[in-house]
């Protein structure tokens, strides 16, 4: 199973944006645009989670966590192959780890 | 204006049988003794949290208990930062002589409990975001991870250079009896510690520790010490850091400026003659010593090694040892902090004494580099 990974947009001030919200964080405006994301982006900031906080996550640990870039031009959190580094290309999807839908990123 | 009339200070570590509650009092009993106040003298009471005891009316629980009926009490919460933030609060409540004396105390038995480091860990990576973080497994080292790794590509920073941050509040801790941890560490030593959450290590961490600490701030002096605070300020950019306008920038500067603002002195943290700066992690320790304008950019693990920061250099740091070394639990270990810097300024750090500290610069964090605290601290002549 693999979905796309989702953002919002403001119509009247073009702001983008990924936690979920019915209104613009920056503006106001209601009723903000939810759109599908390309799933291209560059890696920003990358961590391996040696010490899981959960007995589900201890379970899959070592792991890689990634802040990307989306084209689109927000920053979200997600799961990536091990040896993803700065500045790297990716691509990426939701996918379901743990029970839960996470975005996962591998190299373009 | 307002004074630190008294402070009080736990050993960190292991307080076996002692709930929230039991450490808080006994902080707040070596802080009423020191500032020579009884229980009828305090009108005002500022606790934090306790993970261990997540009460919704922890300062009255705690009055209760102690003893305390005070005209004016409650709890604040903002993460790491809430220790200063309570000293800010009680700061304003004292200058704008709405109270004469507030106690501010914090205490929980974080180690000892049920479930210990565990259990905690868990808790914490809660305060990141429920549906776009927190079910990725992030941790509170992992967020800072993040960070680390970030700073570190930016700034040409190594892991071994973060590692002299922590070899430093080691070797301040083990000055003092009641640090968690006082057996000298080597670069080495760091480097090869367990990793936590790559590139952090075991010993780039803060310790889970029992503790309590507790001060009181006042209208008047009571006795001898005369230490002011002067001025305080604050700053909050984003709680997640999926959110945060940057991973490189965040809001201490903006915090300190605020402060220095408010103290109508043209001061620059480079006057401090003491520094007390929030050490969850080396990095943070880093990023807030650069970002306060204490060292440029990328030189401050340098100038660590050179002994700028020790407790014989120029700007003596968190002589007591700081959260990676004292011990860290909650809200009382940034509460530590600030018991070390009053007892530095009175002259009391016995053999940590360091030269002179008329003034004092003191900075916390809470979140991810979210929510910032300052705190300018002077002696009066």
């Amino acid at each position: 199973m693999s979905d796309m990974i989702r953002y919002q947009r403001c119509t009247p001030c073009g702001h983008v944006w990924y936690f979920v919200r019915s209104f613009c964080p920056k503006c106001g405006t209601r009723e903000p645009q939810a759109l599908e994301a390309s799933g291209d982006g560059v890696v920003h900031a990358v961590t391996i989670v040696e010490r899981a906080p959960t007995p589900d996550m201890k379970a899959l640990a070592p792991y890689t966590l990634v802040m990307v870039d989306a084209a689109e031009g927000f920053r979200l959190m997600a799961h990536g192959t091990p040896g993803l580094a700065i500045d790297d290309r990716v691509s990426g999807s939701v996918v379901e780890l743990a029970g839960h839908p996470i975005p996962f990123f591998k190299r373009a | 204006m307002s004074w630190i009339t008294g402070v009080g200070l736990l050993p960190f570590g292991r307080h076996e049988g002692k709930n929230t509650i039991d450490l808080m009092s006994e902080a707040a009993t070596l802080a009423l003794d020191d500032a020579g106040l009884k229980r009828g003298d305090i009108d005002g009471v500022l606790t934090g949290y306790a993970t261990t005891m997540p009460h919704i009316m922890l300062a009255t629980v705690f009055c209760e208990h102690f003893g305390l009926s005070p005209a004016y009490a409650h709890g604040l919460q903002v993460g790491g930062a809430t220790g200063f933030a309570m000293a800010m609060l009680a700061h304003e409540l004292v200058a704008a002589g709405r109270l004469k004396n507030v106690l501010v105390v914090a205490g929980e038995n974080r180690l000892s409990a049920p479930g210990g480091r565990d259990k905690i860990v868990e808790t914490l990576a809660q305060v990141g975001h429920p549906v776009h973080e927190v079910p990725l497994g992030p941790t509170i080292p992992a967020y800072y991870g993040l960070v680390a790794n970030r700073y570190m590509h930016e700034h040409g920073v190594s892991e071994a250079d973060l590692a002299e941050l922590a070899v430093l509040m080691r070797s301040n801790a083990a000055t003092h009896p009641g640090a968690q941890f006082r057996e000298l560490i080597t670069i080495a030593d760091v480097l090869a510690s367990k990793p936590i959450a790559r590139p952090l290590k075991l010993l780039d961490c803060c310790a889970t520790a029992d503790g309590a600490a507790a001060f009181v701030v006042s209208r008047e002096r009571t006795g001898e010490a005369a230490i002011r605070i002067i001025a305080a300020g604050q700053a909050h950019t984003h709680q997640h850091i999926s959110e945060a306008p940057s991973l490189t920038e965040f809001g201490a500067r903006l915090s300190m400026d605020r402060a220095i603002a408010a103290c109508g002195r043209k001061l620059a943290t480079t006057d401090a003659d003491y520094l007390a700066i929030y050490d969850s992690f080396t990095i943070t320790l880093v990023i807030l010593l650069e970002e306060l304008g204490l060292a440029p950019r990328g030189q401050s693990c340098r100038m660590a090694r050179e002994g700028y920061f020790s407790r014989t250099g120029t700007k003596p740091l968190n002589t007591h040892g700081g959260l990676m070394s004292y011990g860290h639990c909650g809200v009382a270990g940034a509460l530590a902090h600030l018991v070390e810097t009053q007892l530095q300024m009175t002259g009391r750090a016995g053999n940590r004494q360091v030269a002179d500290a008329g003034l004092a610069f003191l900075h916390g964090d809470g979140g991810v580099m979210s929510s910032h605290v300052s705190l300018i601290m002077e002696r009066q002549a």
